[in-house]
């Protein structure tokens, strides 16, 4: 069994190796094709293009490197938005499947099957040139002024490209999200339910304070990987005009020429916004599975 | 003498046409303990937990403590209901994420808005009574299956319940736990607690219950006391189950 273990792991580093020094050929051939060779000294030359949205000051004589940044921004700004809102959608309509109540938990499955059968990408294009550029142009309602020029939130100003992925991004994930909390749900023991119900504590208080709790071990591994979905699913943004990471860094490849930098830059972003999604999960996976243990 | 529970005929069917409860009439009066028994499948478990509304029922007409139970319930009734009637189960069903301190006060805290310090103090006293004290801070998994069943029933009368309701409460213990557990439950029914009991425990039934009520195929075969019903118990079927658990 060991023998056959190192077998294994030996011809997966032969094909990684054979596979990086592919890349690194390539890499070689194509730096010697343009002649520009490998450097990063164009980061700081004045992008020139303007962007719709930043969260920072910017203009187009701003360096390219403050144009990636504020992409990235712009990134973290839906992905992080998308989390919570995805997680709350998710949580909600997982916990509406499992319930009693028969109206809830098939508008629930509705919601699922429905979301769950359409490409992500028409769901973006439809939320944005139907749902949120169908609205009319002159602002309606009263805290929430919505309008086919974006939305006002409490003094907040939300584009409408913005809207249109965050709640693309938020809808698509939250169905995944709300099959994994019914799993989660439904794998707590039946006796459970019973126990709370028994001491006249209402169905809601006890979701939240006995069943949830019980359900996150079995949850929060797939929820990751949900939350790297929905990072990586951000930069669709582009189909509908977001200037996010990924935008950026494409007409900022097209300008200067720099594929393999800016691909590099990307790669690196990513593995940022991963490693900071996944380290977060982790620290709160163990906290969680602390106080568990404490409990056996 | 007041009524605690008052069922006639109540009928109730998980899969059509095979009835778990089958025309099921009863009354406990207050400071009774009614001891149920009856062989597996007989409808003991769907009847009390139609006592808190565990179980809706099909039809039939159930009053307990004055509140009517009815096929057609309302939430905010039935839970009105729960908080008065404590309920302890086969399984324990301690929440495993709380301590057991934790565990006791959780109810009387969300649902009889109890400040956190009264409830504690009344949860160490009921600890105390049920002689694991000292158990209040562990976690469940910590604690034997006896005295589990003791957290469950001092987390069941925290609510200060008018009616106790035990679902087999020793039957998943270990033979040399069971007492302890008996032991808390005599006492309780000696200070005057309202109990429907469904247990195997000849001797406790013998010592403590004031009637027996024997069940089969979701219908009551007799109700005697017990010392009718285990010495020249009136109908064959209780006769022949009794014969075949001694
Ligand atoms: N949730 C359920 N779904 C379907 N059928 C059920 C359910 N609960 C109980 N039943 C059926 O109802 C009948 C009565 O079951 P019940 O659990 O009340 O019996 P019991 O007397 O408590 O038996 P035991 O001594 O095994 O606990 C049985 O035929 C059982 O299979
Ligand atoms: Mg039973």
């Amino acid at each position: 069994m060991r023998r056959r273990n190192l077998f294994i792991q030996l011809g997966i580093s032969i094909a990684l190796l054979a596979l990086l020094g592919l890349l690194i050929n390539n890499l070689a051939v194509n730096l010697i094709r343009t002649g520009l060779g490998l450097g990063f000294g164009w980061l700081a030359r004045p992008a020139g293009f303007a962007l719709a949205e930043s969260a920072l000051p910017f203009t187009p004589s701003d360096s390219y490197l403050w144009a990636l940044t504020i992409g990235w921004l712009n990134s973290l700004k839906v992905i992080v938005a998308g989390l919570v809102l995805a997680t709350v959608l998710g949580v909600a309509a997982g916990a509406a499947r499992s319930s009693g109540n028969r109206l809830l938990s098939s508008l629930a499955g509705g919601y699922v099957a429905l979301i769950r059968q359409v490409p992500l990408l028409l769901q973006l294009l439809f939320w944005y040139f139907v749902a949120f550029l169908g609205l009319p142009a002159a602002p309606m309602g009263g805290l929430i002024k919505l309008s086919n020029q974006g939305i006002q939130l409490l003094g907040l100003n939300l584009s409408v490209e913005f809207c249109a992925v965050l709640v693309g991004l938020t809808v698509f994930t939250g169905a995944s999200i709300a099959e994994i909390v019914r799993g989660g749900i439904n794998a707590v023991p039946r006796g459970q339910w019973e126990a709370f119900r028994s001491l006249g504590l209402a169905e809601g208080l006890g979701l939240r304070r006995i069943v949830l709790p019980q359900a996150l071990p079995a949850i929060l591994p797939a929820l990751t990987s949900q939350y790297l979905n929905l990072a990586k699913n951000s930069t669709l943004a582009i189909a509908v005009g977001y200037a996010d990471l990924y935008a950026v860094s494409d007409t900022t490849i097209t300008q200067t020429g720099r594929a393999i930098e800016g691909f590099l830059l990307l790669l690196l972003s990513f593995l940022l916004l991963n490693l900071l999604i996944s380290g977060g999960m982790a620290a709160f996976n163990s906290a969680v599975l602390g106080r568990l243990n404490r409990s056996r | 003498m007041t009524v605690a529970i008052l069922a006639s005929d109540l009928v109730k069917s998980y899969t059509p046409g095979l009835r778990a409860l089958d025309g099921v009439s009863l009354q406990v009066t207050s400071g009774e303990v009614l001891v149920v028994m009856g062989p597996s499948g007989s409808g003991k478990s769907t009847l009390i937990r139609t006592f808190n509304g565990l179980e809706t029922l099909d039809s039939g007409e159930l009053d307990v403590l004055g509140v009517r139970l009815d096929a057609a319930h309302e939430e905010r009734q039935v839970r009105a209901i729960r908080r008065r009637v404590g309920m302890v189960f086969q399984q324990f069903n301690l929440f495993p994420h709380l301590s057991i301190l934790e565990n006791i006060t959780l109810a009387p805290i969300k649902v009889q808005k109890r400040s956190k310090p009264d409830a504690a103090a009344r949860a160490i006293a009921l600890l105390d009574q049920m002689g694991i004290g000292e158990q209040a801070h562990k976690f469940p998994a910590q604690l034997s299956g006896g005295q589990q069943q003791r957290v469950a029933i001092a987390r069941a009368l925290a609510l200060d319940p008018e009616v106790m309701l035990f679902d087999e409460p020793t039957s998943a213990l270990d033979p040399e736990r069971v007492k302890e557990v008996l032991d808390a439950m005599r006492q309780l029914a000696k200070r005057g607690m309202t109990m429907v009991v469904v247990t195997h425990e000849l001797g406790f039934a013998r010592e403590v219950a004031d009637r027996v009520m024997f069940m089969d195929q979701g219908q009551v075969v007799e109700t005697s006391d017990p010392q009718t019903f285990f010495t020249s118990a009136r109908e064959e079927r209780s006769r022949r189950f009794l014969s075949q658990m001694m």
